[in-house]
């Protein structure tokens, strides 16, 4: 492996060049990772739902957790109204969850750490969200904008730092991610390297900062598409039950 | 409008960073947008797949299982608190059997007491009235009978003593005067003989 730390983001070419038109969508290992993640969630979930005894089997258990949690997440932050949409937000947890959980194992890539993947689910987000919002409010939609109690004079001001804020969700959403996992794997790479130069002699401290890096790099992964979920669940609040 | 040169200056700014980064050696490969439009078609590719899958075969199921087991586990509850219940019904019903039998058996056996007891109560009384009838019969028939030996007793005595005299003396005497004899002497020593 190469020494520099960012080597590990490199995405390549796995198999023939495939272009459509002038678009390059040739199968990389980011995609590879992607199928995989998805084949797994796709396995896990089909196995755990297969047959129904009363006493379920582990895998059956992990399925019905999973859905009880992030049905739940969902009811608590978005409440009875977001229900048509939780599939999407199942969908997008487990996605994310097992993208960085598949990055944790060493020589994997992590499909989340690269900001056009996870910009390109935020503006999805994004985008969904803002659309929802005017198809259940009209045009009222631009009230979110305008904060009730707030005085005459400090309005503008107020609806500009609103409309701004609304507006970087996308980009806060996106780059929360995947600076995270960027520098998650970033930092167990270097202190990795640190092992390596440092040999049998002094590798020793950077090697158990690597070890509690890497449990806490598991953390980050869990917490990161927890994270990212309950803030689709709120952007989905704000559009179903306008509260300004 | 602002959107739009909001989004504009993101892309600007990250065209601008990618320049800067390419100019490093290695830099962000996040940056490079070579391959952009590949992880956004593969990503469109995967993710919706996944979504439709999940949203239309699995999750269903789970929810469907789910729905199930809990109505499974209601019903189950429920059956057991019917089963309660009745049980403690049928505990009540017993308690009540039980209570009520032993009062009927205390019943049965007061009645069975006192009915013995009346005839036991009876039957002494008529013993004790026919042990005084025949106590009083007796005690007439003895004090006839008294009352008999005495005057038979005199009588013989008087026969006895006119026999004696006419045999021992050969003339007859007259019975009046023995018996005032006889009588008299009864009666002085009447006590020693009945003990009265």
């Amino acid at each position: 492996m190469a020494a520099n730390p960012m080597t590990q983001f490199q995405v390549y070419r796995i198999g023939p060049e495939i272009k459509v038109g002038a678009f390059d969508i040739s199968f990389t290992n980011a995609s590879l990772f992607m199928v995989i993640s998805s084949l797994a969630i796709l396995i896990i979930f089909n196995l755990g739902s297969k047959k129904n005894s009363l006493l379920p089997n582990k895998i059956q258990l992990l399925a019905e957790l999973s859905y009880t949690f992030v049905s739940k997440m969902i009811s608590d932050t978005a409440g009875s109204k977001a229900k048509p949409y939780f599939s999407f937000i199942f969908s997008l947890f487990m996605f994310v969850l097992f993208c960085n959980m598949f990055g944790m194992i060493p020589y994997t890539f992590t499909v989340t750490s690269h900001i056009i993947v996870t910009f390109v689910l935020a503006a999805f987000i994004f985008i969904g969200v803002t659309i929802i919002g005017f198809i259940k409010h009209g045009i009222g939609y631009l009230k979110l904008f305008v904060p009730s109690g707030v005085p005459i004079v400090l309005l503008p001001l107020i609806v500009v730092i609103e409309i701004i804020s609304y507006l970087s969700r996308p980009i806060s959403l996106s780059v929360r991610l995947f600076a995270n996992m960027m520098a998650g794997h970033t930092m167990m790479k270097v202190f990795g390297g640190f092992v390596i130069s440092l040999g049998v002699v002094g590798g020793w401290l950077p090697l158990s900062f690597s070890v509690a890096l890497t449990g806490l790099e598991i953390l980050v992964a869990f917490l990161q598409a927890y994270v990212f979920a309950i803030l689709t669940c709120i952007y989905l609040n704000d559009a179903l039950n306008l509260h300004h | 409008m602002v959107k739009k040169i909001f989004f504009q200056s993101i892309f600007f700014n990250l065209f601008f960073l990618k320049e800067v980064f390419a100019a490093e050696s290695g830099g962000m490969p996040q940056l490079n947008p070579e391959f952009w439009i590949s992880q956004i078609f593969w990503l469109t590719l995967t993710f919706g797949i996944l979504y439709i899958v999940l949203s239309k075969l699995i999750l269903p199921k789970i929810s469907a299982n789910l729905e199930l087991r809990k109505s499974q586990i209601q019903e189950n509850i429920e059956a057991a608190e019917k089963q309660r219940e009745s049980s403690e019904a049928k505990l009540k019903e017993y308690d009540d059997i039980i209570s009520k039998s032993k009062l009927e058996a205390n019943n049965i056996f007061k009645e069975a007491r006192e009915n013995v007891l009346k005839e036991i109560n009876a039957k002494k009384e008529t013993l004790d009235k026919q042990i005084d009838e025949e106590i009083k019969k007796v005690e007439q028939e003895i004090d006839l009978l008294r009352k008999g030996a005495s005057e038979k007793i005199n009588k013989i005595a008087i026969e006895t003593t006119s026999e004696l005299l006419l045999k021992l003396i050969g003339t007859e005497v007259n019975n009046s005067s023995i018996s005032a004899i006889v009588d008299d002497l009864s009666k002085r020593n009447g006590d020693k003989y009945y003990g009265n």
